[in-house]
């Protein structure tokens, strides 16, 4: 299967005579990812029978995806980390720092000590920037220590998680500090979504520029006269696209606000709920970060120089360096990334939890790494995508959610978690061994 | 004519062992310069302080009269050096073109890495080195000895190199592979590139340099026209660590 593939897709003007091939390579999925979407539906499909139908409802799969969102969005970073041979230790540690930084600034800094008061729209967004400067800077620290002092990065960041982790509770004394601004608390998942018409409007947005995206790279390779694949197979792929996207809009909107809580927020504003009024979550403003991210990281990833770059250098790195890349202040750059991705995923999490505790983040590293090596990045470096992470992640928190509904004890469910991830691993190498690759 | 290339009195040594010592050469334009001597040498080390990859600890490099200041590849690419190093030195996990343009990428109007572009002038240059060169959306390491050497020189030849560095460019290669490597040197020469070549074989670099050159222990034992020398001359060079005359 592999030889015909390479031939017709090498083949400039295929000639009609060419042999027919299968129906999945004339689509041209990337069958690894194919793998790990029907292992991910298969585990929601198992759990969705052992609970009765409650796993595959609108209100668990709403909170699925947000409790995926604090680790999907590290994995994005730490895909970039393993590709370059190095790993993060670090991140669940510097997530509790960052977490501390935001939140001593905006419960503390600001509104007493700086005199903005309690409330101040400003105080959200000073305190996620100096998350971000924290996250970046310890990164870049990090990352020079690697690059240009070549430490290995495994003992930076196992010495990064012992060191921030308490640096966090220095900073606290170990208090739990909250709650925090209610604008920031948006950021957590349930307390800010989209609701049900603007939901629709960003799906068909995002179908729109998908389709824009597979017709201008058609378009792009017809100007060249390479080998496209057969109009039906694009059709039907777009047709995928769009299908899942809306698809997913319409089971967030499908979760409803309880009454309760509706009638709550009529009652703040001083109006009567009327009769039978419904609303709905809708997508939560941390999917809709994830999902910019994700996106933004695949772009850096394939078709940025420093993307590029990356690859290059955890492909070979002499190769990257002989080839006038500067692999050291890249090291830094990359780790820098991976602190920014970290305080993304600190504003996320505190925010899940209205406030800062001191163990937030905990065994996170564990978390994202596991995640980054089950969504298909080789630990030997060069390989990886973006979202084959997120789906890691996914089918991790999937697993986790799913052995807890189903009342299995917690040591089993992180032996079963443990398991998997080896098991995992040892089903890519068969593969990639089968598919006649070398690492 | 001024030589394209002068290495003046350049040393460089690791710890305590004198990698490159007091070594002088030069390379004109169209001249085909080869490196001959056993392992250790000094010739890698030698060439790679012109590539940029090492930093020599004594010494000048003239590159076309003037006084150059190579501190690493990107300093070498600058003055047109292009280097073919034994080892490739491609990214197994990229595809021809990622690799071809490997820090010099083809951009579009955003800033974004143009892939088709890239993927259109590879094929442009391989239908003219490697005409049996088809793999080209396929990780480099799915390719034969002879196709990655061929993306190598590519990179050499796209980038319109004035000095190319060759180290052992068909120590991995078939015959017939070989023969194409060879035509392709002849062919750069003639346009008027000046070509340092590392070779073990001795019969080949008689029929393809120029001037060769003998290193022994970091130093250079001397440099002679392929025309006044013989097989076993060479060979006793290598071998002794003397120069000709002294024999």
């Amino acid at each position: 299967m592999t030889d015909t593939t390479t031939e017709t897709g090498a083949d400039v003007h295929p000639s009609p005579t060419a042999p027919k091939r299968s129906f999945l390579s004339q689509l041209e999925i990337d069958t690894r990812l194919l793998g790990m979407i029907g292992a991910f539906i298969l585990v929601c499909l198992v759990f969705n029978v052992l609970t009765d139908g409650r796993f595959l409802t609108p209100r668990n799969i709403f909170n699925l995806t947000i409790q995926t969102v604090s680790v999907a969005i590290m994995a994005t970073g730490m895909v970039f980390v393993i590709v370059t041979r190095h790993i993060d230790l670090s991140v669940g540690a510097m997530l509790a720092t960052c977490s501390a930084a935001m939140a001593m600034t905006q419960t503390d800094i600001l509104p007493r000590m700086l005199g903005m008061g309690l409330g101040h729209p400003m105080i959200p967004w000073i305190a996620i920037v100096v998350g971000l400067l924290f996250g970046t800077i310890i990164g870049a620290f990090q990352g020079w220590l690697i690059g240009f002092l070549t430490i290995p990065a495994f003992i930076v960041t196992l010495g990064g998680l012992l060191i921030w982790r308490n640096v966090a509770w220095y900073m606290t004394d170990g208090q739990t500090i909250g709650p925090l601004d209610e604008t920031f608390r948006k950021f957590g998942g349930i307390n800010g979504t989209l609701g049900e018409t603007w939901s629709w409007v960003v799906g068909l947005i995002a179908v729109v520029l998908a389709l824009w995206a597979l017709w201008s790279s058609r378009r792009n390779k017809v100007n060249h006269g390479f080998h496209v694949k057969p109009v039906w197979a694009e059709v039907l792929v777009g047709l995928i696209i769009a299908v899942g996207i809306l698809g997913f809009v319409a089971i967030l909107n499908a979760y409803e606000v309880p009454t309760a809580r509706l009638m709550r927020e009529f009652k703040a504003r001083g109006d009567v709920m009327p009769e039978g009024y419904t609303a709905s979550y809708g997508i939560p403003y941390s999917v809709l970060l994830l999902i910019a991210l994700a996106i933004g990281m695949t772009v850096m990833a394939k078709r940025t120089r420093l993307g590029r770059y990356i690859f290059a250098t955890g492909g070979n790195p002499d190769a990257a360096e002989l080839s006038g890349i500067n692999t050291r202040l890249l090291t830094v750059k990359v780790f820098a990334l991976m602190g920014a991705l970290v305080a993304l995923s600190a504003v996320v999490a505190s925010a899940r939890l209205t406030n800062h505790s001191n163990d937030i983040g905990t065994l996170d590293e564990l978390r994202v790494i596991a995640a980054a090596v089950i969504g298909g990045t080789a630990l030997a470096g060069g390989i990886g995508t973006i979202h084959g992470a997120i789906l890691g992640a996914l089918i991790m928190q999937s697993l986790q959610s799913g052995m807890a509904m189903v009342g299995v004890d917690a040591p089993l469910q992180n032996i079963v978690v443990g398991a998997v991830l080896v098991f995992a691993v040892w089903i890519d190498i068969v593969y990639r061994r089968r598919m006649g690759g070398k690492s | 004519m001024t030589p394209l290339v002068e290495l003046k009195n350049i040393s460089l040594s690791f710890g305590g062992v004198r990698a490159v010592d007091n070594v002088s050469l030069d390379l004109y334009p169209g001249e085909v310069v080869g490196l001959l001597g056993h392992n250790g040498a000094g010739k890698s080390t030698l060439i790679k302080i012109l590539a940029g990859a090492y930093q020599m600890d004594e010494g000048e490099i003239w590159i076309e009269g003037k006084k150059a200041n190579i501190h690493s590849p990107r300093d070498a690419r600058r003055h047109n050096i292009e280097t073919i190093y034994q080892t490739l030195a491609l990214a197994d996990n990229l595809d021809a073109p990622s690799n071809l343009f490997l820090g010099r990428e083809l951009t579009n109007k955003f800033g974004l890495v143009d892939d088709a572009r890239m993927e259109a002038e590879t094929r442009k240059i391989m239908a003219r080195l490697n005409p049996n060169f088809k793999k080209i959306s396929e990780p480099v390491s799915a390719l034969s000895g002879g196709q990655r050497q061929s993306v190598a020189i590519a990179r050499a030849v796209y980038f319109n190199a004035k000095i190319l560095i060759m180290d052992e460019p068909t120590a991995a290669l078939g015959v017939h592979e070989s023969k194409m490597v060879a035509d392709l040197i002849k062919e750069l020469k003639a346009q008027g590139l000046g070509i340092f070549l590392i070779s073990h074989d001795t019969r080949e670099m008689l029929e393809l340099c120029d001037r060769v050159s003998v290193m022994k222990n970091g130093a250079l034992i001397g440099t002679e026209k392929v025309g006044d020398v013989t097989e076993d001359d060479i060979l006793s060079m290598i071998i002794m660590g003397k120069a000709r005359d002294a024999a």
